[in-house]
Formats: C-alpha cells, sequence, structure tokens
C-alpha cells in the first residue's frame, strides 16, 4: 500500500496529505492520533515507528508540534504525521500501545518539550535528571542555560550555571592573547536576556 | 703508628650502595614515578588517551601505565572528554573516593573550559567542582601533550613536602573551585607524518 491510498481513510486526517520531494506528509487530529496510528499499523503495514519528535513553532498558534515518522519495510515507504498541540493543553495520547519503541521518544519529547503524553508507561526525562526545572529544546530556552540546582546526589559537584557565549557559542576574538582573554567565560547576559523578556 | 680513621667517606656503608637523602625526597622520588591513574574517559580525548598509553607514545616509560579503575588505587585522575552535569556528580563522587595524595589533569579543552559545547548541558571546565593541577589544551591533545602534562606534574610531586604535608591542614582540606597550582599545557605538537 502506497502512502497516498493509506492517507486515504486515515482516521482523525486534516486536509489533503503534503507531497514533497517523495516525502508524504498528513496531519492528524490530536484526539485520533492513537486510533490513526492503529489503523496504520493494523491495515496499512507501518509497523516501524522511525522517530517521534517535538517541534516548537515559537510564536505561532497552536505552538508545539509532534510528528510521527513511520516507515512500512514491506512496501518500502515513509509516511510522516502532524498532531498540532496548544501551550494551555499540552497534552497528547501515548503511542506507546502501538509502536512499543514510542517509550523513550515521547520521554525525549517531554524532557525537551514538555509536552505530556497520556497513558505513557514511564513518564520522566530521560536526558536531562529528575526535577531539572527547564526545558531546553524549546525556543525561549537560552542555548547558554539557566542557573538551576544540580540532583541531589550531585549537590557537591556545585550548580548549573550559565555558559558564556558572547552571541554565539563558537565566538573566539582574534588576536594574541591568552585564551582565557579570546574566550570570556563569565560576561554573558543570556540569563539576564531570558529574564528581562519574563518567559519561562 | 698511625691509625687511620675514616671521615667522610665509610667504605662499610658506601661500598653497599646506599645513599643519603631525606624522606621527602626519597617519598616525592616514589611517588612521581609511581602515578597511578584513573581513565576518566567521557568522551573522545579517551581514545587519545589510550593512545598515550600504547606502544608508540607509551606512558610507562614515566611509571604511570597502570591504568586503574577503582578509584581507591588511582592517584592522579585524568578527565579526557566532555563533562556534562548530569556526570559531574558520578565524577566527583569518584575522585572523592580517590585517596590522598591525588591529582587531577584535565585533558582537553572540554574537560579545562567546556571547549565548544557553550551549552546548557555541558560543565565549563571540570575546575568548576575539581581542584585540577594540570591543565592541557588541544581537541584532543597529542599524545606528546599528554606526557607533558604528566612530566610538569612529576616535577610538582617532588617539590612536595610528603611528610611534612601529611600533618598540615592545608593539604587535606577541600580546594574545589581553586586549582592548587595549575600547570597549563599549550601543546604545540604537530603529528607525525611518516615520509
Amino acid at each position: 500500500m502506497t502512502p497516498q491510498q493509506a492517507s486515504a481513510n486515515l482516521p482523525g486526517r486534516i486536509g489533503e496529505p503534503v507531497e514533497f520531494r517523495d516525502e508524504v506528509t498528513v496531519s492528524v487530529e490530536r484526539a485520533q492520533i492513537v486510533a490513526a496510528c492503529r489503523y496504520l499499523k493494523s491495515d496499512c503495514g507501518f509497523d516501524m515507528l522511525v522517530d517521534l519528535s517535538g517541534v516548537d513553532n515559537y510564536g505561532t498558534d497552536p505552538r508545539f508540534m509532534v510528528v510521527y515518522e513511520l516507515c512500512s519495510l514491506a512496501n518500502r515507504c515513509h509516511l510522516r504525521l502532524k498532531v498540532s498541540v496548544a501551550e494551555d493543553d499540552l497534552i497528547v495520547d501515548s503511542v506507546t500501545g502501538v509502536w512499543r519503541t514510542a517509550d523513550w521518544h515521547e520521554r525525549e519529547a517531554f524532557d525537551m518539550f514538555g509536552i505530556r503524553f497520556r497513558n505513557h508507561p514511564n513518564l520522566k526525562r530521560i536526558l536531562m535528571w529528575d526535577g531539572y526545572p527547564y526545558h531546553p529544546l524549546r525556543k525561549d530556552f537560552p542555548l547558554a542555560g539557566l542557573p538551576a540546582e544540580l540532583p541531589e546526589t550531585a549537590v557537591d559537584a556545585g550548580q548549573v550555571q550559565t555558559a558564556a557565549m558572547l552571541g554565539g557559542p563558537f565566538v573566539t576574538a582574534p588576536g594574541t592573547q591568552t585564551s582565557a582573554k579570546r574566550e570570556p567565560r563569565q560576561t554573558d547576559t543570556a540569563a539576564e536576556r531570558f529574564d528581562k523578556k519574563g518567559a519561562r | 703508628m698511625s691509625e687511620r680513621v675514616e671521615l667522610g667517606f665509610d667504605q662499610k656503608v658506601e661500598s653497599r650502595d646506599i645513599v643519603i637523602t631525606r624522606v621527602d625526597a626519597a617519598v616525592d622520588w616514589m611517588r612521581k614515578n609511581s602515578v597511578w591513574p584513573l581513565p576518566m574517559g567521557l568522551a573522545c580525548c579517551g581514545i587519545e588517551l589510550m593512545a598515550v598509553g600504547a606502544s608508540r607514545f607509551d606512558i610507562a616509560r614515566f611509571g604511570a601505565e597502570v591504568m586503574r579503575f577503582s578509584p581507591r588505587q588511582a592517584d592522579l585522575m585524568i578527565v579526557a572528554g566532555t563533562c556534562v552535569y548530569k556526570m559531574a556528580g558520578v565524577v566527583r563522587r569518584v575522585w572523592d573516593q580517590m585517596a590522598q595524595p591525588k591529582y587531577c589533569m584535565a585533558m582537553g579543552a572540554c574537560a579545562s573550559t567546556g571547549g565548544m559545547y557553550r551549552s546548557y548541558a555541558v560543565v565549563q571546565g571540570v575546575d568548576r567542582f575539581l581542584p585540577v593541577d594540570v591543565y592541557i589544551s588541544g581537541c584532543p591533545p597529542r599524545p606528546e601533550a599528554v606526557l607533558e602534562g604528566l612530566m610538569a606534574l612529576q616535577n610538582q610531586i617532588q617539590q612536595e613536602a610528603a611528610i611534612k604535608g601529611m600533618k598540615s591542614a592545608a593539604r587535606s582540606a577541600p580546594t574545589y573551585g581553586q586549582p592548587r597550582g595549575p600547570i597549563i599545557i599549550r601543546g604545540d605538537y604537530a603529528p607525525k607524518v611518516n615520509p
């Protein structure tokens, strides 16, 4: 079954499938995502979830998006699903019941974007530690990071501190000064700028 | 009737290979030639550290070939690679288990300053939570630079007051965040190309 045929009778489909460079993308209603995935797996042969990720379209509404990249090994084709999620109701049904591999992918999306997944068996952070207060891949989170407490087992190791950026992560002033002067460490104001903007 | 008296040179003692020295100097000499490293290989510098231990560069020439994966048997922690905040507590816990006297080497740009990872996840230099004795530049450093750092550390160990320091509180007091007397190795070594 081709991706076009599969998306024709897809539950919860929004609009027509978009085809770009032989890649088919379908938008799906948030409430119907599990039904759509179950249909695609059982009836259309999409037996593999290649990737599941979050997207932060900061400044647009709805702000977040969850993207599902499916693959059918038998039919040798891919299909991409997109679900929009609003910031004030940041929760999507988990597809761990359809593909078990979604477990860690959804944990990553939760860790990095704060998107919660209903009925997930073990929804906790996977990259950052439990108790970390931010979701680092959100667009309003500065790359340099924000001060935070380390986990209880590591409090002796100090605190999370903002990294020096000087306008970019790879900035080095030219010249023959010492590396400490060329790449200053405590002069960045990314955290201050973040505080002024007041976004959290 | 003259009796010969030995002054200064004692045939009985010195012909039997006995050397007179200070205890400090002897202890330091033994310590500096048996620096057992703990290879805290966190990232790609760990691969270069393996080269330091292999035959071409051969860290055994300096008595430091005994890589110990137990902190209780190690004297020198070589932090080789990028340290993220989640790992920092683990590294610090391993360091705390090492017995005095202990030394720390920050190998490479990441361990020294965070390197190119100016990011929310990476500790901007392990000296934020460890007392670093030797910083080695490079990404990764050449093995010669690591050896130069080790030799510089050996020189520092040789000058320590080993016995006196055992009793002084200053030696055992934690100096986290304040390097003892950091040695910085610039490490201008070019890879050697075979003709």
